[in-house]
């Protein structure tokens, strides 16, 4: 099992290019997930029916 | 030039909402079926490299990673060139869903580049190195991307002005692609897309497809779920969406 784990001496460099890469796929998922989550719960709360885009615009002098 | 009238569905937020909806789950179940016997078949099951020995391995994530980077950035810079041409403010929404996923594998790359290069080529890092060179500006190119979003208060006008830098920097994809063999460079030709098909032992190619369609299908998952963020950033209180809300929650 240790063998495994040493990769014939490279292990360090295995292992760290895997981390990172799961650690960069884990961040994407979570991020969307997170994102998509806020957005939701921003736009279905009553504040939102005000800024829907259907009202026209005011612009503040 | 008309599009077909098929094409005008994927303008409609809560057509394109619905859809990603159903479509997200099967692909993230699909890439992280494919991800965990396709790193498991990498690590454990396919043989050691002869020449490099045990370190090759990196070799079923790092071309994955870069080929999704540059993969991102071309749906980026066609998404915004048609949310540009026949303004449509979903293919603004895709380009902007793509950028932080895009940016994220070329980081990804370059790091895990970085990480091979030292034990084989002696170096984590040469600058002036084509290859590298470019595949820097490609995360420079989304980090540009999203800066200049984010520089403008107004979601109509960022589209519009970021639109033209992704689609005047797509040209740097193909120079990627082709810079291994247009110019010297310590980083290798293709292996996988040669003309005389991929040189590599079936029993490591296996893994290495199996990888890339892992890396895709979860590239997909993530940007349907951020498309889905972002048509609703873009559509607050909405009534399709609450109906949605509430379908969804009985």
């Amino acid at each position: 099992m240790s063998e495994f784990f040493s990769m014939d001496g490279d292990g360090s460099y295995v292992w760290a290019a895997y981390g990172i890469t799961l650690a960069v796929l884990i961040w994407n998922i979570w991020s969307a997930r997170a994102r998509l989550r806020r957005n939701l719960r921003d736009a279905l709360s009553d504040r939102a029916e005000d800024e829907s885009p259907r009202r026209p615009k005011v612009t503040q002098l | 030039m008309k599009l077909p009238v098929w094409f005008h569905r994927f303008g409609s937020p809560p057509y394109v909402y619905g859809l990603a909806n159903a479509i997200a789950p099967w692909l993230g179940a699909f890439g992280l079926v494919l991800l965990g016997v396709g790193g498991y078949w990498g690590l454990v099951v396919a043989p050691t490299d002869f020449q490099q020995g045990e370190v090759y391995r990196i070799i079923y994530i790092h071309p994955q990673t870069a080929y999704i980077g540059m993969m991102a950035y071309s749906l980026m810079a066609v998404s915004a060139g048609i949310g540009f041409i026949w303004r449509i403010k979903i293919a603004h929404a895709v380009a902007v869903s793509a950028a932080p996923i895009g940016a994220s594998f070329t980081f990804c790359a370059l790091v895990t580049g970085a990480i091979w290069g030292r034990p084989t080529w002696g170096t984590y890092w040469e600058w002036g190195d084509p290859r590298l060179m470019f595949e820097l500006l490609l995360f420079f190119l989304f980090l540009g991307y999203l800066a200049l979003r984010a520089a403008f208060d107004d979601r109509d006008k960022a589209d519009r002005v970021s639109a033209v830098l992704a689609v005047v920097g797509v040209v740097n994809v193909p120079i990627i692609h082709y810079s291994v063999l247009w110019w010297n460079t310590l980083h290798q030709g293709p292996t996988v897309s040669r003309l005389d098909g991929p040189s590599m032992e079936t029993s490591m190619l296996i893994p290495f497809l199996m990888m890339v369609a892992a890396f895709t299908a979860i590239f997909y998952w993530v940007l349907l779920r951020r498309l889905q963020g972002e048509i609703v950033a873009r559509e607050p209180g909405a009534r399709w969406l609450r109906e949605f809300a509430r379908e969804s929650d009985s």
